[in-house]
């Protein structure tokens, strides 16, 4: 009885694993056929005990056609969604983008502190300096994409600048 | 050229005045006649919790000017970064620094407490201390400052909060200073805190 469950159990798994294959999102991780380019993504590390954190990279569209990030996920966080955040007048005001966000034709939208991010929601714990994880991207016509992150300094306002103008040794 | 670029920087700063202008006409209009803010007076009596738990008043700041900002430990990006810059300005001011008390003040008490926000606190500088409450204690301080907040509900049920961002410098006295505002450069922030600070006497 146990020998059969197990079994059954390791079935399942090799049926997902098949299914998985099969699905466009296989492909658009295989090297040069991906349509989208996410460069160089990256979060900055959170304070203790946040529920949230951001996530930031440029999106380039190597298409004639427009693409739209319609959605995200990651192990790290219970929720992700995609949000626009800014400051007018003095408000902070911050939206999720419920219809995702457009990557024009042949052009690339960056997501940075300020503006665009992705956003984790119920982060299942602090993002350290200098660890990575895996974030999955889904895009309407390009599929899903598979990234990995990088945590910068709290600070970090760009990817190629890590600490720049924020940089700060936190205890 | 230059013409166009400063009937455009004009035409910005009156459409600026003007929306400043119907918020605090809002704002006064929302409150009782006894609570009302007028512009240029933010601040009044409060009573909250600090991040260790123990009850706090308007009484607990007085006799030192402090800096006061209100935001949410969900913020994932406008009130670290805050906080960050307050920390890193602290950290300039050097021993003029214990001469302000520095508040973060949480526009989401439903979620932030005490301890939470302990904790949240613990990755800035120690000087700075959370107050939360009950939601009406918030909205009664929040009210006193101008301070605008709004919960906006998200797809998974959940919410975030629109909220006022900018760092008030109140005096020893209670009464409002001056602002930082968001993004604002280092070297005037420092300036502003040092000459808070200078119009303390030294002990």
């Amino acid at each position: 009885m146990r020998a059969l469950f197990k079994f059954s159990s390791t079935s399942k798994l090799a049926l997902i694993v098949v299914l998985f294959a099969l699905t466009p999102a296989a492909f658009a991780q295989g090297g040069g056929t991906s349509t989208i380019a996410a460069e160089g993504p990256w979060a900055r590390a959170t304070p203790g005990g946040a529920r949230t954190g951001a996530v930031y990279m440029t999106l380039a569209n190597k298409t004639d056609a427009s693409d739209r990030l319609t959605a995200a996920s990651s192990d790290v966080a219970a929720e992700v969604q995609i949000h626009e955040m800014s400051v007018v007048n003095g408000i902070m005001k911050m939206r999720q983008l419920t219809d995702g966000l457009a990557i024009p034709a042949r052009g690339s939208v960056t997501l940075k502190p300020g503006s665009y991010h992705v956003m984790l929601i119920g982060l299942k714990k602090p993002l350290t300096v200098g660890e990575t994880f895996p974030l999955t991207l889904t895009f309407q016509k390009a599929g899903n994409i598979s990234v990995t992150v990088q945590v910068k300094a709290m600070g970090a306002m760009q990817d190629n600048k890590s600490g720049g103008m924020g940089k700060m040794e936190m205890k | 050229m230059r013409a166009r670029r400063w009937v455009l920087t004009a035409l910005a700063g009156v459409t600026g005045v003007a929306a400043l202008g119907l918020y605090f006409a809002f704002m006064v209009s929302a409150c009782p006649p006894e609570q009302a803010s007028d512009i240029g007076h933010f601040g009044g009596p409060f009573t909250l919790v600090d991040d260790s738990g123990a009850p706090v008043s308007e009484r607990t700041l007085a006799g030192k000017p402090y800096a006061i900002y209100f935001g949410y430990t969900f913020c994932p990006d406008v009130c670290p970064t805050t906080l960050l810059d307050l920390s890193r300005w602290i950290k300039t001011l050097g021993p003029d620094a214990d001469k302000l008390n520095y508040v973060f003040v949480t526009v989401d008490p439903e979620r932030d407490t005490a301890a939470s926000m302990h904790t949240y606190l613990s990755s800035f500088d120690k000087h700075i201390r959370g107050f939360t409450g009950t939601p009406e204690q918030i909205a009664k301080i929040a009210k006193e400052y101008g301070v605008y907040y709004k919960k906006i509900p998200t797809d998974d049920g959940s919410y975030v909060m629109d909220h006022s961002a900018i760092v008030y410098l109140m005096g020893a006295d209670g009464k409002f200073v001056t602002f930082i505002h968001y993004q604002e450069d280092d070297a005037s922030a420092v300036a502003k805190l040092r000459s808070l600070a200078e119009a303390v006497p030294s002990s």
